[in-house]
């Protein structure tokens, strides 16, 4: 059996955890590594870094992180914020990261997604996806934290860099993002049928019976930043729950 | 203090084997050059990235002869992700390339269709389980792993061995099982990563250390 997984999302300014709303608004929550460490031990599947202000400042902080993460929890690391090049993507690597997550670098320039692909694998290479719907209903690429919008479909964009080779998709609704209050299963639906990659989705869980939906959406993986930093759910609980709707979950 | 080599050869992330080696008590050297290679005790071949980069780059440094002849001195020999694919004789990814030749089989890759027409999901970027087949754990580098734990997969080629019996563990993939840990005496291999697998996978870690 596979896994369905269960991602920490942990959003980096500086060497800080910061949680917003909508990806703005920002709130310091503490040390990055310290929460890492803590949903390690509680059994998390995987640990999503993305660093907010990596394009103004530099990667240092980032490094740093990621380096001490590889002492600290012996599972999937992916990291992204500001990755512009094939070298920045090295950069995070040689850290200890086994994934690099692009974005807007990819929405603009989305030849980076091959060359990145091409150098390191496709495994390695995901796309980050954020959603946001339009006044007509359909969900559009925004980029740059969801300052800047683009005029491109969702669904048209991730199975363009599919093709150019992202091995995986972060797919994150704006809507949704820091509201805790459900998942896009709408999105979730939209994306997963359009490609044959792994989706992650992110944005808006609240609660252990969003994991079940966002998988039964054809998910494969969810991401979760605020339920878990502000200690509204227990990483044991999606499990169990998961295992009464009979959604495979590792056994830690 | 129990030394353990990894092969620095410019694909793959060495530091997460390096901590998880480190975690069990081990002193981690890093091996560079062929000389590095022969002098020591246990070695492990990690690796992300395509097949024929990743046997490009040690043959440019002289590393094919000095990991056989390595392999040939009886010391253990682990090759992780690409690592164990290398160990076979051939892959087909992108264009046929010699493997180090070590276990017999050839690498290749993932159907995108099952018989049904379903469509699998490249790569398999996920924890799957791994189960004995005819080969029992026991006193190799899965004792004490509980039969059906889950480990981390990252790959879109796996390893076909022409005999069962270097068969170590299976892993379903869409509707049919791959081989997800390979031994062969003294050559190792896993297709997860055991560094990347949670405490089961520090676990496999300890086994190579101990053992």
């Amino acid at each position: 059996m596979t896994a369905k997984r269960i991602i920490a999302r942990l959003d980096i300014k500086g060497d800080r955890l910061i949680k917003g709303i909508h990806l703005e608004g920002w709130r310091f929550l503490g040390h990055p590594n310290d929460y890492c460490r803590k949903y390690y031990h509680e059994g998390i599947d995987e640990v999503l870094y993305v660093d907010a202000v990596a394009s103004l400042y530099g990667r240092d902080h980032i490094k740093e992180i990621i380096k001490q993460t590889t002492a600290d929890a012996f599972v999937p690391i992916t990291a992204g914020g500001g990755i512009k090049s094939v070298e920045d993507a090295y950069e995070i690597l040689r850290c200890g990261a086994d994934k690099v997550a692009v974005n807007t670098a990819a929405v603009k320039k989305p030849e980076l997604i091959s060359e990145i692909a091409n150098r390191f694998g496709a495994q390695c290479m995901v796309i980050s996806i954020q959603a946001k719907k339009n006044t007509a209903g359909k969900y559009m690429v925004c980029y740059d934290s969801a300052r800047e919008y683009t005029d491109t479909e969702v669904s048209v964009w991730a199975k363009e860099a599919v093709e150019r080779g992202a091995g995986e998709i972060l797919l994150t609704s704006v809507d949704k993002e820091g509201m805790m209050r459900g998942m896009e299963l709408e999105l979730i639906e939209l994306v997963t049928s359009a490609v044959n990659v792994p989706v992650i989705a992110c944005g808006g869980f609240a609660q252990p019976s969003d994991f079940v939906e966002a998988v039964n959406a054809g998910a494969d993986a969810v991401a979760i930043a605020r339920a878990l930093h502000y200690e509204k759910v227990q990483i044991a609980d999606i499990r169990n729950q998961a295992i009464k709707n009979q959604i495979p979950v590792r056994n830690v | 203090m129990k030394s353990v080599s990894i092969v620095d050869y410019g694909m793959g992330n060495l530091l997460s084997m390096q901590r998880a080696l480190e975690k069990n008590g081990a002193q981690v050297l890093i091996a560079s050059n062929p000389e590095q290679i022969l002098k020591s005790e246990k070695l492990v071949l990690p690796g992300v990235g395509a097949f024929p980069d990743g046997m490009d780059e040690l043959v440019k440094r002289g590393m094919v002869p000095a990991i056989q002849e390595y392999v040939n001195t009886g010391k253990i020999l682990l090759g992780v992700c690409l690592g164990m694919q290398m160990l076979f004789q051939e892959s087909e990814e992108m264009k046929r390339t010699d493997g180090l030749g070590l276990i017999e089989g050839k690498v290749v890759k993932f159907p995108h269709n099952q018989k049904s027409g379903k469509i699998n999901k490249i790569p398999h970027v996920a924890w799957t389980q791994i189960e004995p087949v005819e080969i029992s754990w026991k006193k190799t580098f899965l004792d004490g792993i509980e039969a059906n734990s889950f480990m981390y997969f990252v790959h879109s080629y796996y390893v076909t061995p022409v005999s069962d019996l270097n068969i170590l563990a299976q892993s379903p993939f869409g509707d049919f099982y791959f081989c997800s840990a390979t031994v062969h005496q003294n050559v190792w291999g896993t297709q997860f990563h055991p560094e990347k697998s949670g405490e089961i996978g520090l676990q496999i870690i300890n086994n190579l250390i101990k053992h």
